[in-house]
């Protein structure tokens, strides 16, 4: 999938009179600095996100990777600025856009910001949709809030966003019901809606997961060709390294509430510099390649409320050392141009050390985890990452 | 001389409001009504106890099998229990009670109670019915009952092992609920002097008597302390009811 | 049917002949029948004993379905399904259940897939109590934690309830039940869907591994087509309930003649930035027809790019296209092999 990745290039001009307050400097659209979050639940407080920075520029595509518990969803909520609190809470960070702190504003003004400026693309268009309005109704709405548009103009408005995004015999189908289309359609109608008021920055939230393989292309492709034509910053949040292996340019891994490896794209499939990204790049069945055994990641993501001391992966990584039990967890540090990891071992790691030695094997991970316990483990998969989101407590 | 007592009258005691010797004070008749609340719990809790038990085993029975068979079963026996669902409760409690009437003197206690929650079962237990239904619904396309039936289960084991399991927790909570009310209608008929008559107590009577003209202020005492009993007896069939489907649950173990 | 080489030795263990599911669809008050939604029209194929075929397909190609219909928890509208020669859907009673002990089914979300009020002793142990002749009762326990460490769980947690385990771990629970009986077939539907990207290869491995010690044959259905193609020895390829093409793994990922195949395998997104410009897309147009409506002669000519007036009228038959080089069985006029994945 072809994509011009564009970092720090001359803004764009038109856009920026539309946005009013918002001018980028430099196209860096959005920081986040240390962002930390907490979940206060009746299991205890539940860290989950520990730490996490990372940058956006137009017309940038930034993948943030990770599993379940890995407050990939929560990092994506907390921009937005849609986290339930209570259970949640915003313990310490900056979230910058366009250079202002914008978790200190109002909630009126924190309104202003999310929809015109930065927007959000969720998993399940069936339950994001309203099921009683129209697609119609719904994406006018947008108009009618925000730019204060008469109900025919932004009904007008809304059927040229249909167009747009591909939607077959828009004009007839501005009336029609969430329901009364296809799964691919409906995610068609939430970018649609997400991309409106033309925002700077787009979020998509797993946004093909629950699509078929074929569908998924079509709407890759559709996001694809937005952002280029806008020229939005994409964060684009999955678990799916062949999806982001086509359309990132920097990719951001987590794991555990933090981010552990920060890289372009190429690099980090090339040389991985985190066991985790590692561990996970070999365990993947590849379609064009039938081998032996896969090579898998043993044991579980840990639960969020008792997170391993020391750096998190070290129950499950082949290469822990005492250094990785006991000390603090390694901070995100330069291991490269541009590169960054969470590992006291990276440089070992990226440059195939005989130095670095095999520890534990998976089986021994296995074993471990199986009579022991050593570690509290995450009692749900991809449920529990999901009820987090959704403001409940981790399973 | 057995003040205490539930069968002794002393007029010259009558409506004396809450004395050493009488904690709740007394009533018309100079009864205890203390006393009085405590034997009417009797029938007032068996009423409850009785009704809701029909309800919940013949509501629950039918709601299985018109869930698990589904077809025409489902809605055949569907449509009789919405025929019983439009019979008020009230209304038709009166009718049957009024046709077939509690002599005051002859009728066993436990007859009588047995006929006032046979009343509330026969008109009720299409809630249930109901309930069980959607659960049943609800339960079996889950993947452990089709697995259940790929191993060559029996239907009597699937329904017992897998689906009843989990089909029961909504209809504890509302039975218990219904208890409740259940009790709050045998009180209800009784005031009308429908249910169970005097001599036998319950609150329904207790309260009956003292909702006279001019009762209520004059004696307050003999319809507050029935009335307490009855709702915090209420309450606690509630809380059991919430308490039993935690216990019953194994995530909350 | 063409023969796959690896097949000609060994013998077959399930074969499907021509199976059809119609689901009516009711409407109106007195709830007639309006039409139908053909959710498998006509699947025919073979199972060898310890192979493995993979059956993948987009939603609404009928996969799920057709997984159902082999266990026999959806009866067929028509089709025959022979097991070890023994015809499965004319099997009653205790004839049936004793054919229950052979094959056997893994189903896809490990929540939903077991019963969350019995511990995972009483689940793993459930088919000894229904099949009382496999082990004697004093033996069950026993067994049960053979089971438990045979799928790489720890038999001490017998007593524990599935909300205690994670999606992973509930996955094994499901294959420990379903290896219970010894089967000699296991449908796989979707097994490893539901589960986070690093904990697939576990029970992926896992699926394997028992396929080598127990000597399972696998029909395992799944829409990742990596995953599928790591496990299978032979994949089917179907659409809108028919199979439109099968053959060896090699033939399907390698040479796939059938155009919808090479559709899918370009819309796979692959793990690797380098081929971002390189690979081919095919990106195919519009939805997949509603399989109450589908489309005549050929069924998907609606969305294929080599369409031509043949297609619409005729419907080409599953047969062996021979492609110069090792011909396999596809259902398309004008099937060409075309390389997709490198």
């Amino acid at each position: 999938m072809t994509l011009s990745a564009g970092t720090g290039g001359a803004p764009n001009v038109e856009l920026l009179d539309t946005r009013g307050v918002w001018k980028s400097v430099d196209g860096l659209l959005l920081e986040v600095d240390q962002l930390q979050v907490e979940f206060r639940t009746r299991d205890g407080v539940a860290k989950a996100i520990n730490g996490v920075s990372f940058d956006l520029h137009e017309g940038e595509t930034l993948a943030v990777l990770g599993e379940s518990g890995s407050g990939k969803s929560v990092t994506a909520q907390a921009i937005m600025g849609i986290l339930d609190s209570p259970p949640a809470f915003i313990t310490g960070g900056e979230v910058r856009y366009c250079g202002q702190d914008i978790l200190k504003l109002s909630e009126d003004e924190r309104r202003r910001v999310r929809g015109p400026e930065i927007s959000m693309v969720f998993q399940d268009a069936l339950s994001a949709l309203n099921p009683v309005f129209s697609v119609g109704w719904q994406i006018a709405e947008m108009f009618r809030k925000h730019r204060g548009m008469n109900k025919s103009d932004a009904q007008a408005q809304a059927i040229r966003l249909m167009e747009r995004v591909q939607i077959p015999g828009a004009a007839q189908r501005v009336k029609a019901y969430p329901h009364q289309f296809s799964g691919g359609m409906r995610q068609r109608i939430m970018i649609a809606m997400a991309i409106a008021l033309d925002p700077a920055v787009l979020i998509a939230d797993e946004p093909t997961t629950a699509l078929d393989v074929t569908v998924q292309a079509q709407i890759m492709q559709l996001l694809a060709d937005l952002q280029q034509e806008r020229r939005m910053g994409l964060i684009l949040i999955t678990h799916d390294l062949g999806v982001v292996a086509d359309v990132a340019d920097r990719i951001a891994v987590m794991y555990a509430g933090r981010i552990v490896e920060q890289a372009d794209a190429f690099e980090l499939y090339a040389e991985p510099a985190h066991p985790y990204t590692k561990g996970l790049l070999d365990s993947i069945p590849r379609l064009d390649q039938k081998g032996e055994t896969l090579s898998a990641i043993g044991g579980l993501p840990p639960s969020l409320t008792n997170i391993p001391a020391g750096c998190p992966f070290n129950p499950r990584c082949h290469y822990a050392q005492d250094i990785c039990r006991i000390d603090p967890p390694p901070p995100l540090r330069e291991v490269g141009r541009h590169r960054f990891a969470a590992c006291h071992f990276s440089e070992l790691l990226l440059t195939h050390s005989p130095e670095l030695a095999v520890t534990q094997t998976t089986e021994e991970v296995e074993a471990h985890l199986e009579l022991g316990l050593d570690y509290p483990v995450a009692a749900g998969g991809l449920d529990h990452d999901q009820d987090m989101e959704r403001g409940g407590e981790p399973r | 001389m057995d003040l205490g007592s539930v069968d002794h009258v002393f007029p010259h005691y009558g409506r004396v409001p809450p004395v050493v010797h009488a904690w709740f004070g007394r009533d018309n008749q100079g009864y205890d009504v203390y006393a009085r609340t405590v034997y009417g719990a009797r029938a007032s809790i068996l009423v409850g106890v009785f009704a809701t038990l029909f309800v919940a085993v013949l509501g629950s029975f039918v709601g299985i099998i018109a869930g698990y068979r589904a077809g025409w079963m489902d809605s055949v026996l569907s449509r009789i229990g919405e025929v019983f669902l439009g019979i008020p409760l009230l209304l038709g409690g009166i009718l049957f009670l009024y046709i077939f009437p509690n002599d005051p003197l002859t009728t066993p206690f436990l007859v009588q109670v047995g006929k006032v929650a046979l009343v509330l079962g026969v008109l009720g237990w299409p809630l249930i019915m109901r309930l069980m239904r959607g659960s049943v619904l609800q339960v079996k396309p889950n993947d452990y009952v089709q697995a259940a039936r790929a191993l060559g289960a029996s239907p009597t084991r699937i329904i017992s092992s897998h689906i009843l399991p989990n089909s029961l927790a909504s209809v504890i909570v509302v039975s218990t609920i219904n208890l409740g009310v259940y009790i709050s209608v045998e009180a209800t008929l009784s005031f009308l002097g429908i249910g169970l008559q005097p001599p036998a107590i319950s609150w329904g009577i207790q309260i009956s008597e003292a909702s006279g003209i001019g009762m209520i202020r004059a004696a307050p005492h003999m319809l507050f302390f029935p009335s307490v009993a009855l709702s915090l007896t209420v309450l606690a069939f509630i809380m059991m009811g919430d308490v039993v489907r935690d216990a019953l649950d194994p995530r909350m173990r | 049917m063409s023969q796959p080489l690896a097949s000609i030795t060994q013998e077959v263990v399930l074969k499907a002949e021509n199976l059809v599911k119609h689901y009516p669809i009711k409407a109106g008050v007195l709830r007639r029948t309006v039409g139908h939604v053909n959710a498998v029209d006509g699947v025919s194929f073979e199972l060898y004993k310890g192979e493995t075929l993979g059956i993948v397909g987009e939603s609404g190609c009928g996969k799920s379905t057709l997984g159902r219909m082999l266990m026999r928890l959806e009866e067929p509208t028509a089709g025959k399904l022979t097991f070890d020669g023994v015809d499965v859907y004319s099997q009653k009673g205790a004839d049936m259940r004793r054919l229950r002990r052979d094959i056997q089914i893994v189903f896809q979300d490990p929540y939903t897939s077991l019963n969350p009020r019995m511990t995972v002793g009483d689940i793993v142990g459930e088919p000894f109590d229904i099949h009382t002749d496999v082990v004697p009762k004093g033996g069950r326990r026993q067994r049960v934690q053979e089971l438990l460490e045979l799928v790489g769980l720890n038999p001490e947690h017998i007593n524990r309830y599935p909300h205690q385990f994670s999606g992973g771990q509930r996955q094994r629970i499901g294959i420990a039940r379903g290896v219970a009986l010894n089967p000699k077939v296991i449908i796989c539907d979707e097994p490893v869907s539901a589960l986070d990207v690093s904990v697939q290869a576990q029970v992926v491995n896992l699926l394997k591994d028992l396929q080598d010690r127990l000597g399972l044959a696998y029909v395992f259905i799944a829409h990742d087509l990596s995953v599928v193609r790591h496990i299978s020895d032979r994949v089917g390829v179907m659409y809108l309930g028919k199979i439109v093409e099968i053959g060896d793994e090699d033939q399907i990922y390698g040479r796939p003649t059938h155009p919808y195949t090479q559709a899918l395998l370009s819309a796979v997104p692959m793990p690797d930035p380098t081929l971002r410009d390189v690979r081919e897309q095919i990106v195919l147009t519009g939805d997949v027809p509603s399989p109450a409506n589908p489309p005549s002669g050929c069924r998907f000519h609606t969305r294929c790019w080599m369409a031509q007036e043949i297609c619409s009228v005729e419907e080409p038959l599953l047969v062996e296209r021979p492609d110069g080089q090792s011909e396999h069985d596809s259902a398309c006029h004008f099937a060409e092999p075309r390389v997709i994945v490198a």
